[in-house]
């Protein structure tokens, strides 16, 4: 995983609460086996009809927010479903950082896994951010995560906090699998007393 | 010691290293695999060169893809068909017992744990899909991961989790007849909002609860989803020994007596408290249908659809305008006057062998309405034998039902299953997003009594209500 420390990027307002992750990656794009080649499907029905052809109301169709890699939206961003391919999705098209009042957990959760640094900030910021992005008062931001804040050219300036082992993994590209790895005699020590009925191989023929 | 909730003593007895400031390092017990979300994943394990863990306690179905209509057919749709190809192989060559296309324990994959005996009380259960909350109505701590983490724990069998909050949603009275576990949860959804428990995994108590059946309890921890929950729980009892008592994988005579022994234990202590609590009275709920595009816009069928300038903030008139646009809905319209044009009976919330008995007695000597498309698709292959056995299926291919073979389906719309654009939708399932059920479907969500209602008068009715043909 990309490490993740310090990023500039202009902002692409989305200003809708709850946009979910069939919204985000549809699922008839689920059906790929690899992780990558997601961005071009990236919040698909919204982008085109159903013809293909993008529709030029859509955010991510204007020319202003072309090339965006910091995505700003409501509240309860990335609700539903478990799929990985939403914050693949939103890297492949060129997303690090999506800044949002809330989050739903699972989705919070696949970004750190994949270098996508989530920032919530109170609604009231947001709205402030939005306001400024709609009168072309900012235009990028600088988003830190090492001195945990973000500002724009033009006097905007916001702090924010993430938990301090996600902002350790983030910051260090750390696999956590490796880390986990080198628990495995804690791990064999545990499985010493778990029940025999919990396996499954054995029983299958029964 | 200090009394400790359901959630916290299954959590407690699974946590095999906890560093201060750090995520807790958490076994998981069973580890239920799909198509969709662990290709990636076995590639990530073969690129570092890494095993699986414990193939012994990872189980794979195969079940958001997978064709509905004749198994005997070839897979007509290509990438479809490599998915589980994918799945196949990469099965065979890490050792994970696969319950194949063909299999007699095919089904969906919430569906098929508790039906084989693998979900059970105090089990720590992941899977690369949301709705593991589902096995949480044994007291099993199950709960949804994305593929990096399904990665996590085919080579680890632990999770670095970080220890979520609680909450306790207290149903007390009884349901009036009519009045489904579906209604239940969808009633809470509306009145908590789908992010009323982000953070938090829910426990399930009081009377109405403790009186439902497996099933009921199944539908009401799947959609704790829904509202923003890691989990859902419900303590396990009586109910939920006799449920497991002689399926496949529940040890058997006296192991199964310890096993209860151990399993009671699984109860909040008096005197232990959550995080955050709401009570609901179950006497006020009545049967619901959701008019929006988020499962916690939903309202009483008796109710209107509402008018937009009537919410709160700003940001939920918004939604909710966007939603009735979206829905092709008219403020003040009665519920009961939408008319349907599709009818769903499926997906991990509402397949099992009660919601098609609940569905077939609405149905019983009935007709589906002219121009009305209704199909019934089972939870598992065990499902529709059994449902076969007593003679569901006669029920609803008499009325005009399709009768299908198992899988997710119109839930989501993966395989040839899809609404058409514009297309009205009464569905058993959990998602009324936009697109969900096919791009420009319209999705209603509802219990499968009120969905087989509705495909017979083709709009919506208060089954409370209705009068039953025997
Ligand atoms: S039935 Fe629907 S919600 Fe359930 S696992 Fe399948 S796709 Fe997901």
């Amino acid at each position: 995983m990309e490490a993740f420390t310090q990023h500039t990027g202009k902002i692409v307002p989305l200003d809708r609460a709850n946009v979910d992750t069939d919204q985000i990656i549809p699922k008839q794009f689920l059906k790929r086996v690899e992780r990558t080649g997601f961005g071009q499907y990236l919040f698909y029905n919204w982008r085109f009809d159903t013809q293909g052809n993008p529709d030029p109301d859509f955010e991510l169709n204007q020319e202003k927010y072309a090339d965006g890699s910091i995505l700003l939206s409501g509240a309860n961003f990335g609700c539903g479903s478990s799929r990985e391919h939403a914050p693949w999705a939103l890297l492949d098209y060129g997303f690090r950082v999506v800044i949002a009042p809330s989050f739903a957990d699972i989705f919070y959760n696949n970004c750190f896994k994949n270098g996508i640094l989530p920032i919530r900030l109170p609604e009231e910021t947001v709205n402030t951010l939005f306001q400024r992005v709609a009168q072309e008062i900012t235009h990028t931001l600088t988003v830190d995560l090492e001195a945990n804040k973000m500002e724009d050219h033009n006097g905007f300036s916001a702090e924010f906090k993430v938990e301090p082992y996600r902002r350790y993994c983030l910051l260090n590209g750390l696999d956590d699998i490796a880390v986990t790895l080198q628990k495995a005699d804690k791990i064999s020590s545990y499985e010493k007393n778990l029940p025999s009925y919990y396996q499954v191989q054995e029983k299958q023929n029964l | 010691m200090k009394p400790r909730t359901l959630f916290e003593k299954v959590w407690d007895r699974h946590v095999i290293d906890q560093e201060e400031g750090k995520p807790a390092t958490l076994y998981i017990d069973l580890h239920l695999v799909h198509e969709v979300t662990s290709p990636q994943a076995f590639e990530g394990l073969r690129l570092n060169g890494r095993k699986v863990r414990r193939p012994d306690l990872t189980v794979a179905t195969m079940d958001h893809n997978v064709p509905t209509t004749n198994r005997n057919l070839p897979i007509t749709d290509e990438t479809s068909a490599k998915q589980m190809n994918t799945l196949a192989k990469n099965c065979k060559e890490f050792g994970i017992r696969l319950y194949d296309l063909d299999d007699p324990g095919q089904g969906i994959v919430h569906v098929i744990g508790p039906e084989l005996g693998l979900t059970l009380p105090g089990k720590t259960i992941v899977c690369g899909d949301s709705h593991t909350s589902t096995h949480g109505a044994f007291g099993a701590l199950a709960f949804g991961i994305g593929t990096s983490e399904v990665e996590h724990v085919l080579a680890t069998q632990c999770l670095q989790q970080l220890k979520p909050q609680t909450m306790e949603v207290h149903v007390k009275g009884t349901l009036s007849p009519g009045v489904t576990a579906k209604d239940v949860i969808l009633a809470i959804i509306s009145e908590i909002g789908t992010d009323g428990a982000t953070g938090t995994v829910i426990e399930y108590t009081g009377e109405a609860i403790r009186n439902m059946s497996m099933e009921e309890r199944m539908t009401v921890c799947n959609m704790s989803i829904e509202a923003g929950a890691r989990a859902g729980m419900v303590a396990p009892d009586e109910t939920t020994f006799r449920y497991l008592e002689n399926r496949t994988f529940v040890p058997k005579g006296e192991a199964f007596e310890q096993a209860k022994q151990l399993w009671r234990q699984l109860q909040t202590d008096e005197g232990a408290s959550y995080d955050k609590r709401v009570v609901l009275d179950a006497s006020n709920i009545a049967p619901q249908v959701t008019w929006g595009t988020s499962p916690g816009m939903g309202s009483a069928v008796t109710d209107r659809v509402p008018d937009p300038d009537s919410f709160q903030s700003d940001a939920e008139r918004k939604s909710a305008r966007r939603a009735l646009e979206y829905m092709g809905l008219k403020p003040g319209t009665p519920m009961s006057e939408i008319p349907v044009d599709r009818v769903f009976i499926g997906s991990c919330t509402n397949s099992r062998l009660e919601d098609l008995r609940m569905a077939a007695q609405v149905v019983k000597h009935r007709k589906v309405a002219p121009g009305v498309r209704a199909m019934v698709v089972p939870g598992s292959q065990e499902v529709k034998k059994q449902a076969e056995a007593e003679g569901l299926h006669e029920i609803f291919l008499h009325a005009g039902f399709e009768w299908r073979e198992s899988g997710c389906s119109m839930c989501l719309a993966m395989n040839d299953d899809v609404l058409s654009e514009g297309e009205r939708c009464a569905s058993t399932s959990n998602r009324n997003f936009e697109g969900r059920q096919g791009r420009g479907g319209r999705t209603h969500l509802v219990s499968p009594m009120m969905a087989a209602a509705a495909a017979v008068h083709g709009h919506f009715v208060d089954i409370r209500n209705w009068t039953f043909k025997d």
